[in-house]
């Protein structure tokens, strides 16, 4: 589904991805992983537009999408949220997740302007399939606040409804969990899993919470300081001598 | 208080007034205001007609700034161009004035994407800048373009006319200002309960991560240039027919700066700041000079004075709402509502 061959990311100088290449397969949950620095949200980036590696190709479904602008590539159908929230934190939840149907919706000027027709028909069924996933992350009670004003996990919750709003086939998280408490992780736990079940979206997912990543994946890629160290099955992965090192760092023969 | 007031559809949620005694009140307001040239001076007619330009004005700069978050000075430079169109389309092509108005409204939005361009790199003071660049361009070519804008001696515009029926008169205009200004509200509340509006909002609020949920930030940053110059085209449209003859002395950069002021203080981001700040800022010199005309028997230095109590006034006026309402009067109007809603139980 996703195809990452050969990335090379530098900022003048400071490599932060050097040949990085993983597949992600079509509906399946797979974790990326790694110490701080490692380049998790910079291959993140480079998959979803925000950055242009230097060099490599990304494709999805076939298509190279390595010369995309992230809007284009969000067309194609990938969602992704932010490490930091990145919502949009004057408007209210429900407008957030509106601006998550953009890119199926077809009002311009005109027709918004005149409204009465076609833009209220549109509007309307847009705020039926938004309700859908109000209910699905349970946020009913909050859909006309405005965000800025809502806790941390909630908006966090939000920023993956207005993900999941965009419909979309592949969708990137960045550190869904981060910061929360046990209750909130194991909520957010729950939408991940159901997301990739019942809707069948195919999620790559950046986490540190060790127990979620081996619970949740079927599929954990490691890098460290910009290169991958170690790609397969959570299984595979914890057996494997080099995330131990990256991890644990190196062992010492204490009987030496 | 409000009660038993339930929302059965989305259509209901999404409707333009809250409840019906708001859609009511509209209407008795805008009654209300058709009434005005029938009771004001002559002079009053003359401030209110000037209001509803600026309101529609405002409007278009708080589209575009308020509301996308891009600062441009180049405001009293697009109301000219749409004051020149005015005054070539109608006096050259002698056309009337339901062509005249939204031709200089997309002559003025074509004008407006132009000086958009540099917002694809450029963000907040240096975007000012560059839209001040626009103002004196503009400001240059007005005054030495000589057979179309009659260069610094100015140009006349005929009466706005279609067929038999002729708008002379500020109270005549008033007519056709007071539906173009609340067809053009009407029009900019729709436009933000739809994509292309909540597409505006989502840049100025973030616009890397309106980039990746499939904004096109730079093409609707320029939609975003075309559709408030537009506004401000019609508002200098409104000007030209008023005004009957103009000169590149009517736009000076202090009128972007009064627009910009009104939008601050009225309430940078909604449109009913816009109405307040136009209101205000256009009556603020006229209140003044009626209250040291009434003084200026009993302290006659007051009158040579008036200029710089003026800007005074206009500066500490500012000042203030920054301090004290950094939200703008929108905003405290929303408060004094909400205190309302709930009275006598505020909790």
């Amino acid at each position: 589904m996703l195809d990452v061959r050969g990335i090379i990311l530098h900022f003048r100088g400071v490599a932060a991805l050097s040949d990085v290449s993983f597949q992600v397969k079509p509906r399946t949950i797979h974790a990326i992983i790694g110490p701080n620095g490692a380049g998790k949200t910079s291959l993140l980036n480079c998959i979803s537009g925000v950055y242009r590696p230097q060099h490599g190709s990304i494709s999805f479904d076939g298509h190279d999408i390595s010369r995309l602008t992230p809007s284009a590539r969000t067309k194609l159908g990938i969602a992704r949220t932010f490490q930091n929230i990145a919502l949009f934190k004057g408007m209210t939840v429900l407008d957030n997740l509106l601006i998550g149907r953009h890119v199926h919706q077809h009002t311009g000027v005109l027709g918004g302007g005149l409204y009465w027709g076609f833009g209220q028909r549109e509007e309307i069924e847009h705020r039926e399939l938004c309700e859908d996933i109000i209910d699905f992350l349970e946020i009913q009670h909050i859909r006309k606040k405005v965000v800025g004003t809502l806790a941390y996990g909630l908006q966090k919750r939000v920023e993956l409804a207005r993900a999941l709003a965009l419909a979309p086939r592949l969708l990137l998280l960045d550190e869904p969990m981060a910061g929360m408490n046990a209750e909130e992780k194991e909520d957010m736990a729950r939408f991940v899993v159901e997301t990739a079940e019942e809707r069948g979206t195919t999620i790559v997912m950046i986490e540190h919470d060790m127990g979620v990543v081996m619970d949740l994946s079927n599929r954990v890629t490691v890098l460290n300081f910009g290169e991958k160290i170690a790609d397969g099955t959570p299984e595979e992965v914890q057996r494997s001598k080099l995330v131990q090192e990256a991890y644990l760092g190196e062992p010492t023969d204490l009987s030496a | 208080m409000r009660c038993g007031d339930f929302r059965e559809t989305y259509a209901e949620d999404m409707a333009l007034f809250e409840t019906a005694f708001a859609r009511r009140a509209m209407f008795a307001f805008l009654a209300a205001m058709m009434a005005v040239p029938w009771v004001a001076s002559a002079f009053w007619l003359d401030v209110s007609l000037r209001v509803l330009i600026a309101v529609v004005a405002a409007t278009g700069l708080n589209i575009l700034t308020g509301f996308t978050g891009q600062i441009s000075l180049g405001n009293a430079a697009f109301l000219a161009v749409g004051a020149y169109s005015t005054a070539y389309l109608a006096g050259h092509w002698n056309l009337p004035f339901p062509l005249v108005i939204p031709a200089a409204g997309l002559i003025t939005a074509l004008v407006g994407m132009i000086f958009g361009v540099p917002s694809l790199r450029l963000k907040g003071l240096y975007l000012a800048v560059a839209t001040l660049a626009a103002h004196f361009v503009i400001e240059f070519v007005a005054s030495h373009w000589d057979s179309v804008t009659g260069g610094v001696n100015g140009i006349s515009i005929p009466a706005a006319k279609m067929g038999p029926l002729v708008l002379a008169s500020d109270r005549q205009l008033y007519f056709l200002a007071l539906p173009v200004a609340a067809g053009l509200l009407l029009f900019a509340r729709n436009l933000f309960r739809t994509k292309v509006g909540k597409a505006f909002v989502a840049i100025r609020d973030q616009d890397i991560s309106s980039e990746v949920m499939g904004v096109n930030v730079f093409r609707y940053k320029l939609l975003s240039f075309a559709v408030s110059s537009f506004y401000v085209g019609v508002a200098g449209s409104l000007l030209a027919y008023q005004a009957r003859i103009i000169s590149p002395e009517n736009f000076p950069i202090s009128v972007a700066i009064d627009q910009l002021g009104m939008i601050i203080i009225g309430g940078l981001g909604s449109l009913l700041g816009s109405v307040f700040g136009a209101v205000f800022i256009t009556l603020l010199p006229e209140l003044l000079r009626l209250v040291t005309g009434a003084l200026s028997t009993t302290f006659p230095e007051l009158t040579t004075l008036f200029a710089s109590v003026k800007m005074g006034v206009f500066g500490l006026a500012i000042v203030l709402f920054l301090i004290f309402e950094p939200d703008g009067m929108a905003a405290r109007w929303h408060h004094i509502k909400n205190y309302w809603k709930l009275y006598p139980f505020s909790y």
